[in-house]
């Protein structure tokens, strides 16, 4: 595998400086040092900037509806688990439009890896707030400045017990490449929620203003991303300084461990042309 | 005929469901037919409930409006149901219990409460002493009472049964030893190896056989039993059921499992269609197979969660935003709900497309004695690229044009190649386009081509005594037997047509079975006689009424009967 070998023939359609980039090259570096081949990896994304991101690498792609990448993404990956299968989502269609898809397959937990273009405002619909824009961001549309709280994306994750809540940064390419891979290495539902500058639309969470707050969490060897109330703290730092890295994981059962499905023939492959109900009928006698 | 019709009537929660179902598999094993179903509350505990049973000896597809016997399991039971009493019709009850002092000739006072204490020891066991009693009115053999026991508790132990059967006994003994209380003489057992099914289930067995191996669905009355159904089976077959988190996660997830090379399903009432619109245009957008049921029930809104109607036929047949195929059934019999299930699974994934299931909550929930299904009148193939062919493909195009607008569709992993799905506007690649052209040849892909070769594949209506008829009903879904019925105890001036497929229309056959009839009432569940107005958009024929029942209870065989007499046919 080299990162050729992603190479899609799609025109790109992001703005010039684009966060989203960034992502792009990250995943197609932690394909590639996975060795997954592009037939077997799936990546599935709803609507907006983030969702286009299919086209623009070489893999399966369902690009469905606004906020419902999550759930064609689960079913796909429980009928098919020869799949690796990421979905490729912003701020507004996971956490706004989605919030409750987000919420519910994080218990159902099962093997898929989310990576949430997180750019803190609106850029196909042209500049309005997100669900984690700052407060007090004016927009065209919240003209006196974002008045309702910000979502914690990666405290509800924690709080739902998500088993790895990552958060990246688009220009440190290296390190969100590995969090992608470490991501998709973890068994079960995955949130990677990666800063991403919106050159267009959000003229305060820049690059720059980004660049002076970010650090590595895990490069703290104190830090210990197991503990789950250090790791809710850590979650909550937002401001002049912000953390990157794994924030919190916990090995625990998929939702095809518990059902059993791990062990049965892939659903996708079942025979189906006998299935044999004549049994079933005394049931009914 | 021989027939008679049972009602057992209490709050919800004194387990007339529990005595309903007993007493199906009672007179089936006494050879009798049954039609069967529920009149039920939206609520856990309390209110008037009630499971109503005819009986006869030859088959029967509808109910009737007045009982013969009525078990009253609460006082209240005994007013609301002495009103609806055939000549000579009686009410078990509790006087004792009920405080009831008079008395009244339909009464037949039974002390269930002491029967099922002393025998039983608790109170519970008042539905089995019910079903003795039920079973000594009208004389059937006791070891009918017995052997139903046996399947019944089955798995509850030796002492649960021993128990039940004493409690039965005691109902038993109470109600034959009672003379003048005697309903029929008792009949010949010719039971056969039918099977006692509603039309949930038969929907459940059709997936189950047609290969469905992933249903997500949100719990939504009258459609939760087809989920409860398929989740009790889904270990035996391999199957997974997800409970959504709402029904528009249901269908998203129906349309992930069947890209990734599932047969999958979902089914809900009106309200969590409504939610699922968006994803019904993206299977038609992406070309995804899926087959969808909406069990009715009357709306706008929440409307009557538990009852029944049929006013979602203009919404089904519209439903999503945009030009694309789909298939819509509407069965009008157990048997059709099994055998359509199927068929919708086998065009959905034949033609990519959604096919939709239109029940409702009457035929939902109304049980009937059938013959087995025949199984080998079913027949699966899969409409993908096969798991050995799928080696050799490369180059593969998703939405390539073809003849028949059918695009060979392969499954991610399989093939040496990707496969692009887009909710967007596509080209042959899936990738997303704003090409004039290619946007024209999608369109006629999806919508034409498709349609087209729908109209092939038309479940065509069912027709009766057409030639000699003046009046013709017309009706679809659920309402099937009540006509059927009407028409086959009327003189022969009166025939029907029934569609169990409204979508495509049958145009072709409608016409031709219809053009130049004088006298066509449609028979529907709704207010507006969306199946008239349906009727006459897509043959231009006109009808000169309507019988419309909107009031949240399904027809029943003297109901239509009283409507009809009103008019001049």
């Amino acid at each position: 595998m080299n990162i050729n070998d992603f190479k899609s023939n799609d025109g790109i359609a992001w703005c010039p400086g684009c966060g989203d980039f960034g992502i792009l090259n990250a995943l197609k570096k932690a394909l590639v040092a996975l060795g997954r081949p592009p037939k077997d990896v799936l990546l599935v994304s709803g609507i907006g900037q983030a969702a286009k991101l299919p086209h623009y690498i070489k893999c399966n792609c369902f690009n469905g509806l606004h906020g419902r990448a999550i759930p064609p993404a689960v079913a796909a990956k429980i009928v098919n688990p020869n799949l690796t299968v990421l979905v490729t989502t912003g701020d507004g269609d996971c956490y706004g439009e989605g919030g409750n898809h987000f919420i519910h397959n994080i218990r159902r937990n099962v093997d898929i890896t989310v990576i949430v273009h997180n750019n803190q405002v609106y850029g196909l619909t042209k500049g309005q707030a997100s669900p984690t824009t700052d407060l007090g961001y004016e927009t065209k549309v919240q003209t006196k400045g974002v008045i309702i709280e910000p979502i914690h994306p990666l405290e509800i994750a924690i709080s739902l017990g998500c088993g790895f809540v990552a958060r990246g940064y688009v220009a440190n390419s290296e390190h969100l490449s590995w969090l992608i891979s470490e991501g998709i290495k973890h068994k079960g539902f995955s949130l990677i929620d990666v800063l991403q500058p919106c050159v267009t639309y959000n003229k305060k969470n820049t690059y720059e203003w980004y660049t002076k707050r970010v650090y590595k969490v895990n490069d703290d060897p104190l830090y210990n991303p197991q503990d789950k109330v250090l790791a809710y703290q850590k979650a909550a730092e937002w401001g002049d300084k912000i953390p990157i890295g794994i924030i919190y994981r916990s090995d625990k059962e998929t939702y095809e461990e518990r059902s059993g499905i791990d062990k049965w023939t892939p659903l996708a492959e079942a025979n189906i042309e006998n299935v044999d109900i004549a049994g079933v009928f005394k049931d009914f006698m | 005929m021989n027939e008679f019709t049972i009602k057992i009537a209490g709050e919800a929660g004194q387990g007339m469901q529990t005595i309903g179902a007993a007493l199906c598999r009672i007179f089936k094993k006494a050879g009798y037919n049954i039609f069967a179903n529920q009149d039920y509350m939206s609520r856990v505990r309390g209110g008037n409930n009630f499971f109503q049973l005819r009986v006869a000896d030859s088959q029967i597809f509808s109910l009737r409006k007045k009982s013969d016997i009525v078990i009253a399991l609460d006082k209240q039971s005994v007013a609301i149901h002495k009103a609806n009493l055939n000549e000579g019709g009686i009410i078990v009850l509790d006087k004792k219990k009920f405080d009831i002092p008079e008395d009244d000739k339909t009464f037949f006072d039974v002390p269930l409460y002491e029967l099922a204490v002393s025998v039983g020891g608790s109170d519970i066991f008042i539905s089995t002493v019910s079903c003795g009693v039920i079973a000594g009115i009208n004389r059937l053999e006791f070891a009918y009472l017995e052997e139903a026991i046996k399947d019944i508790f089955a798995g509850k132990g030796d002492e649960s049964i021993k128990k039940n059967v004493s409690a039965a006994r005691a109902g038993y003994d109470f109600a034959k030893n009672k003379p003048g209380k005697e309903k029929n003489k008792p009949k010949a057992s010719s039971a056969k190896n039918t099977l006692l099914i509603d039309g949930n289930e038969a929907i459940a067995l059709g997936a189950i056989r047609a290969g469905c191996k992933f249903y997500s669905a949100y719990p939504m009355t009258p459609s939760t039993s087809i989920m409860n159904t398929i989740a009790h089976y889904a270990g035996r077959f391999n199957i997974v059921v997800e409970q959504a988190e709402d029904e528009i996660a249901a269908i998203n997830m129906a349309l992930g499992a069947s890209y990734g090379g599932s047969r999958s399903m979902t089914a809900t009432s009106g309200g969590g269609f409504a939610l699922m619109v968006e994803g019904l245009s993206l299977a038609g957008m992406t070309e995804t197979p899926v087959v969808i049921v909406d069990a009715q029930r009357p709306a706008p809104a929440t409307g009557f969660p538990t009852r029944t109607e049929q006013s979602d036929l203009d919404f089904l047949i519209h439903a999503g935003h945009g030009e694309f195929a789909r298939v819509v059934y509407t069965p009008g019999t157990i048997e059709d709900a099994f055998y359509l299930t199927i068929k919708a699974f086998n065009i959905a994934e034949e033609y990519q497309i959604p096919v939709l299931i239109m029940t409702d909550q009457h035929l939902a929930d109304s049980i009937r004695d059938i013959e087995a299904f025949d199984l080998n009148k079913v027949k699966i193939q899969r409409h993908i690229i096969s798991r050995s062919e799928s080696k050799k493909i490369t180059g593969y195009k998703r939405y390539q044009f073809t003849e028949s607008g059918v695009s060979p569709r392969a499954i991610p992993s399989w093939i040496e190649d990707v496969i692009y799905v887009d909710s967007d506007e596509h080209n042959e690649e899936g990738h997303i386009t704003e090409e004039a052209d290619i946007r024209i040849k999608m369109v006629e892909k999806r919508f034409y081509k498709k349609m087209n070769a729908l109209a092939r594949e038309i479940e065509q209506p069912a027709a009766y005594n057409l030639v000699k008829a003046k009046t013709i009903l017309l009706g679809f879904g659920s309402t099937y037997g009540a006509i059927k019925e009407v028409c086959e105890t009327s003189n022969e001036n009166i025939g029907f047509v029934h569609l169990s497929q409204v979508w495509p229309f049958p145009t072709q056959e409608i016409t031709r079975l219809l053009n130049g009839k004088k006298n066509i009432i449609t028979v529907e569940n709704n207010a507006a006689g969306q199946l008239a107005r349906l009727l006459m958009r897509e043959t231009g024929i006109k009808v000169s009424g309507s019988v419309l029942r909107f009031d949240g209870r399904p027809f029943d065989l003297d109901y239509l009967n009283a409507q009809l007499s009103k008019r001049d046919i």
